[in-house]
């Protein structure tokens, strides 16, 4: 069947793919390679690190493609305004790009977002002329900020980084979807590919997600059951599903049965 | 020199720029980008950027990571 597929923007550049992937907690950088590739991303997000001194001058970059693939370098583990947006500027220099993904984490044991900071820190970014795309929570009002702040998409997490508890607060990311014009990304919290499945649903632009698939016991099929369970979603929001019904609504015509 | 490199303290010993420092230390990742006292230093600018003794360097580069 050929249907009308619709892409996936993110500020100047278009997306076959609404999955985005992570490159972290593989077993190797081969079966990164090898998941990310059966995953069908095309935009795939990196930490920034320091350079070990001395040590093994391996690098994930030596694993993927650039021609391949978007590169969205994060600020994960940074807590401060100052270190988010230096590491951006440093993931720019390094050749990263400039689509960034903003984090500014509020609390170690949640990993939950500074809202405030994660605001201020992409206010300067856009400024400086970054695509700014931050993780928040999947709060409206933020969102709405973060937006109007002139970032280039929202990633609202759909439950806690790592937690694969899946979507928690759908009824959120509606009021989101209808709040803000630029694409919603949900980042963080999926579990499994029904959960993908049914934020994809929701109509949200996409998904980025690390754990889901890196973690499961067989990461390549996963990141198999992903890219479908994407796709499936999407497909399911653009072709309209039917309203919910109390009552049963027979799909049989009631003329012409036999009478006893 | 003494510098602080990524945290660490460190001799070098014939490096003048940034430039000269990332082939000092044989710097080979793909992908790196250097601050110097905080400042993040752009590409270009390494050759001409000259350290100095006590100076903090960032040295950075991409690894796998997630959110």
């Amino acid at each position: 069947m050929e249907t009308k597929k619709e892409f996936m923007k993110i500020g100047d550049k278009t997306f076959k793919s609404r999955l985005i992937v992570g490159t972290g907690k593989y077993k190797s950088f081969d079966e990164t390679r090898q998941a990310i590739e059966i995953s069908g991303a095309e935009m795939v997000t990196v930490a920034v690190r320091r350079i070990e001194l001395d040590k093994n001058k391996e690098s994930i970059l030596n694993h993927l493609d650039p021609k391949k693939y978007t590169f969205l370098p994060n600020t994960a583990g940074c807590y401060t305004l100052k270190e988010a947006v230096m590491t951006c500027e440093l993931a720019r220099e390094a050749g990263l790009g400039n689509i960034v993904k903003v984090e500014v984490i509020g609390d170690e044991k949640t990993l939950f977002p500074d809202n405030e900071a994660t605001l201020e820190a992409s206010k300067l970014l856009v400024k400086d002329g970054f695509h700014v795309l931050p993780y928040c929570t999947d709060d409206v009002i933020i969102c709405k900020k973060l937006e109007d702040a002139g970032c280039t998409a929202v990633m609202p997490l759909a439950a806690p980084i790592g937690s694969g508890l899946g979507i928690r607060n759908p009824y959120n990311l509606k009021l989101i979807l209808e709040a803000v014009k630029v694409p919603v990304i949900v980042d963080a919290g999926v579990g499994t590919a029904s959960d993908a499945s049914r934020a994809m649903e929701l109509g949200v632009s996409g998904i980025l997600m690390n754990t889901a698939i890196a973690g499961a016991k067989d990461p390549l099929k996963m990141a198999l059951a992903m890219k479908m369970a994407v796709e499936c979603g999407r497909l399911a929001y653009e072709a309209g599903r039917i309203p919910k019904k109390l009552y049963a609504s027979a799909s049989s015509p009631l003329d012409g049965l036999i009478e006893l | 020199m003494k510098l602080t490199i990524n945290g660490e303290n460190r001799e070098v010993l014939k490096s003048q720029t940034l430039a000269d420092l990332a082939h000092e230390l044989d710097i080979q990742a793909p992908n790196f980008a250097m601050a110097l006292n905080q400042q993040v230093i752009p590409k270009s600018k390494y050759a001409t950027t000259p350290i100095q003794e006590n100076d903090q360097v960032e040295i950075v580069h991409a690894v796998g990571g997630g959110v």
